[in-house]
């Protein structure tokens, strides 16, 4: 098998996830979105690991560490959102634009 | 073209190849319906298809351990987590127009910008490199202090070197990610409570 199919295959996947972030506004929805690209991240990593040697399979342990924790605290950020003011559209947190 | 060429090679892996391509296209269609359900709850199930063909991938580049790590981290715990978050916030469980804000243009030709300059550098740098599988059905793993471990035929021999690299090189980066789930564990503790 080709390392380029597994690398392409990750490419689709990260571009769908940027989209997603850019085209959604419900805060839960961008998340998922997120988990889409630190996946397609994944699989680049160890489709390396399996070209070059098992670092690329650490470093995608990490990633799956990180990605738990970012999801926790972003849900929680979103709670805390929608407690403040009954909404999680991320459009209209806008009072940086002054 | 190259495919072509390929594709008539003895050495060409049929059934693996086609496994992939099915797995390919089943996970490019849920990731697509991910971001473009008008249901939020669908969102969170397409979801579970992608991360799902995430582990399948993973075993066919032959990381058992992360496929299963995979399976219990993101179906078992992260979907959970973002079925209550749906919950929570009372996201509107039928159909809803209201999740998309009217950048789609925007939204279309940034993926697709970012999707033809990935894939144009990665086929002129990788080509058509392959990968070697059989590299991997070492029968001898590295140990810890140097010597060699005899695990000969047992099967397990990439997951015990996965341990052998995660505590004894990135014995330190281990032990920070650690440090970093308690500060994210407290950091989710702190915010959502009500005081």
């Amino acid at each position: 098998m080709l390392l380029n199919q597994f690398l392409l295959l990750a490419a689709i996947l990260f571009s769908v996830g940027v989209y997603g972030v850019i085209v959604r506004k419900n805060g839960v929805l961008v998340l998922m979105s997120v988990e889409l690209i630190l996946n397609a991240v994944n699989i680049n990593l160890i489709a390396f690991s399996t070209y070059w040697g098992l670092g690329g399979q650490v470093f995608a342990l990490f990633v799956i560490a990180v990605a738990a924790a970012e999801v926790g605290v972003g849900l929680a950020i979103v709670l805390l959102i929608y407690r403040n003011r009954r909404s999680v559209d991320i459009d209209q947190l806008d009072e940086l634009k002054g | 073209m190259s495919g072509l060429v390929l594709a008539t090679e003895t050495t060409f892996d049929v059934p693996g190849n086609v496994a992939f391509a099915v797995l390919a296209v089943l996970m490019v269609v849920a990731a697509i319906r991910v971001v473009t359900t008008r249901n939020i709850v669908h969102a969170a199930l397409w979801l579970v298809v992608v991360l799902g063909g995430n582990a399948v991938v993973y075993l066919i580049l032959q990381a058992e351990f992360l496929a299963l790590t995979q399976l219990l981290v993101y179906i078992g715990a992260i979907i959970v987590l973002f079925l209550f978050g749906i919950m929570l916030t009372r996201a509107p469980l039928g159909k809803s127009d209201d999740l998309d804000n009217n950048q789609r243009w925007i939204g279309a030709v940034v993926g697709v910008l970012l999707l033809v300059v990935i894939g144009f550098s990665l086929t002129r740098s990788w080509g058509t490199d392959r990968l070697d599988f059989a590299a991997y059905d070492l029968p001898q793993v590295s140990g810890v202090t140097g010597t060699s471990v005899q695990i000969g035929g047992s099967g397990n021999g990439r997951t015990q070197a996965l341990a052998n690299e995660i505590f004894a090189d990135y014995l330190i980066p281990f032990e920070v990610v650690s440090v970093l789930l308690t500060g994210a564990l407290i950091g989710a503790i702190v915010l959502a409570r009500r005081d």
